[in-house]
């Protein structure tokens, strides 16, 4: 399988990265050549072969449903761009 | 007092439990080394102040006989690492100036054993290379070069960093990640110890996550018992880490010298590639007399599925890093590139934020996650990933204790050599240690000799599931055969 300009820009989008025009060309390559290095494994038989969840078997711990980290706001949007008091500014994201 | 960085860390330990000398002693002698070996661009930010206030701290506890097991030794930290309130960037551009509020639980440990932080070390990307060259701050020249040439070559990367630091005698260990090879790979280009741990052996709270199934911390050392020492600091149970795995840690160092006769190590034969240097071939069968000499039996084995593990690996790690860089979007850290609406603001700051090898993997990891390829491309990559593992375990059941092969497949090239045109390039020289992250595994690179031109070259042994302390006996010995490497000093 092999990806056209078109989809590279959709892929862009996507992936939330903007991409210029002149980007395209260059970024299709490097994505097919990628795609094309991953083609090999089509040749594998993987019928009934279970997909990996966990690289480790062992059962995943639950913690305790309780409160026990909290009332660091400060910390929270000490590294923010941008900030009100304890929010995130935003551009207008509703009319 | 320049001899002191020239120290084992063994060695160090004796000298401050002796007083022969003080961590803040030890400490200088490693700051004044980093100050004159800047052009290596191993470091991306000294912390020399905070070293000193560190080193007195221990001095004191050492003198009231409270040292912790790495009392007094000045390490260098991974820029993955977060470290409370010292700039962590994954040497990113888009993390920009991030100061952590908290600390991650790998580094709170080692501060808890003793060591003194030196400063942050240079790594690829967000841990996406194999040279250290997409770094923000820049490539990182290896100590190493080719005899009689001024060329500077890459460290391997992602942990590139780490490894040159450890290797020009800037710091007596460092900590280090591993998603495919970032370990083990840049250790064999420098002549220094590296081991990617069992996943789930050390906690992934608190570094910045690549590909989460993949990801591990471990060391990089300049000999096999400093790396055990430092890995008994880095490894253990951390309810943060929901994967990290409640096996209580023993302790490595006193694997090292332990007898390895009667161990059964496997030589796969899915690891002899066409065209693999002559130098390499001879090095590994090299390394298979030595185990054998310490009585070590070695047998031929068979991984069937070794070629699909780098083309699933290039589906799986990028489609988990896909997900998890979807948090760098500009409003809650890092930098943020203005735009019209909200969604203008994420693609600015995002296409500004990541180089060229995030983008790439980024997308690529967008795409096979996207509707109506995942089944084609992710799922078949997760079932080839179920095979994999089934190839080491297999071996396992047949009684192997370990399997040694070639850590890479040449030695260091230089900056800008590879990748250029065709990424995949670049990404072959993880083809011996990516089938190790793909599975699970504990793996250990171990300097074993060097080839024509001078430059080191490294043997891999991949273990069982959290038996560390094999890899550790059997790596000793190949230590032992092929003895210690250090860089003439150039910088």
């Amino acid at each position: 399988m092999s990806v056209d300009a078109a989809t590279v820009r959709r892929i862009a989008h996507l992936a939330r990265i903007a991409v210029s025009e002149d980007e395209v060309p260059h970024l299709q390559g490097e994505l097919n050549a990628m795609l094309a290095f991953v083609e090999q494994l089509s040749e594998v038989n993987v019928e009934g072969v279970e997909p990996m969840t966990s690289v480790t078997p062992m059962q995943m711990k639950k913690r305790q449903d309780v409160v026990n980290d909290g009332e660091i706001a400060d910390d929270i949007v000490a590294n923010a761009p941008a900030t009100e008091g304890h929010f995130f500014l935003v551009p207008k994201v509703v009319e | 007092m320049t001899d002191l960085t020239s120290l084992t860390l063994a060695e160090a330990r004796k000298g401050l439990a002796d007083k022969t000398f003080t961590s803040l002693e030890l400490t200088d002698a490693h700051l004044s080394a980093i100050e004159a070996a800047r052009v290596l661009n191993a470091f991306v930010m000294e912390t020399p102040d905070r070293a000193r206030d560190m080193a007195k701290a221990v001095d004191e506890k050492i003198a009231k006989g409270e040292g912790g097991p790495l009392a007094g030794i000045p390490l260098g930290i991974k820029d993955l690492f977060a470290t409370k309130g010292v700039r962590t960037t994954a040497c990113s551009k888009i993390l920009g100036n991030f100061v952590p509020t908290y600390e991650s639980t790998v580094t709170s440990q080692l501060w808890r054993d003793g060591a003194v932080m030196l400063g942050k070390l240079n790594n690829d990307e967000f841990a996406m290379g194999s040279a250290n060259e997409t770094s923000c701050f820049g490539p990182v020249g290896n100590p190493w070069r080719r005899e009689g040439s001024n060329t500077t070559l890459v460290p391997g990367g992602s942990s590139g960093g780490s490894a040159s630091a450890v290797a020009a005698l800037l710091c007596m260990g460092a900590t280090a990640t591993d998603t495919g090879g970032s370990i083990r790979q840049p250790a064999a280009f420098t002549a220094t110890v590296g081991i990617k741990p069992t996943y789930g052996r050390c906690s992934r709270w608190g570094i910045v996550a690549f590909a989460s199934s993949l990801d591990q911390a471990g060391p990089i050392a300049r000999s096999v018992r400093d790396a055990a020492m430092l890995l008994r600091s880095m490894a253990g149970h951390d309810p943060k880490d929901t994967t990290s795995v409640d096996i209580a840690v023993p302790d490595y160092e006193a694997a090292i010298g332990k007898s390895v006769k009667g161990k059964k190590i496997g030589i796969p034969r899915e690891y002899r590639l066409d065209g693999m240097p002559a130098e390499i071939e001879k090095l590994w069968s090299e390394g298979a007399t030595w185990l054998r000499s310490a009585g070590a039996e070695l047998v031929e084995v068979s991984l069937p599925h070794t070629k699909y593990a780098l083309p699933a690996y290039y589906i799986v790690a990028p489609a988990e890093a896909s997900s998890n860089l979807a948090r760098y979007d500009g409003v809650r850290y890092g930098l943020r590139e203005q735009g019209k609406n909200i969604i203008e603001l994420y693609e600015n700051t995002r296409a500004e934020g990541f180089g060229a090898e995030v983008r790439r993997r980024v997308m690529i990891g967008t795409y096979v996650l996207s509707a109506g390829y995942y089944d084609a491309y992710y799922l078949r990559a997760q079932k080839v990933r179920t095979l994999i593992k089934k190839d080491f375990e297999d071996c396992f059941a047949r009684g192997v204790d370990a399997i040694l092969t070639p850590a890479t497949p040449s030695a260091a090239f230089g900056i800008g050599e590879k990748g250029g045109a065709d990424p995949v390039e670049m990404y072959l020289n993880d083809i011996f240690t990516v089938t190790v992250n793909m599975a699970g595994l504990p793996g250990i690179a171990v300097p074993a000799g060097k080839d024509a031109q001078g430059l080191p070259l490294g043997l891999q042994l991949i273990g069982r599931p959290f038996e560390e302390e094999t890899l550790f006996s059997l790596g000793e010995v190949i230590e032992q055969a092929a003895g210690r490497f250090t860089p003439a000093r150039w910088w």
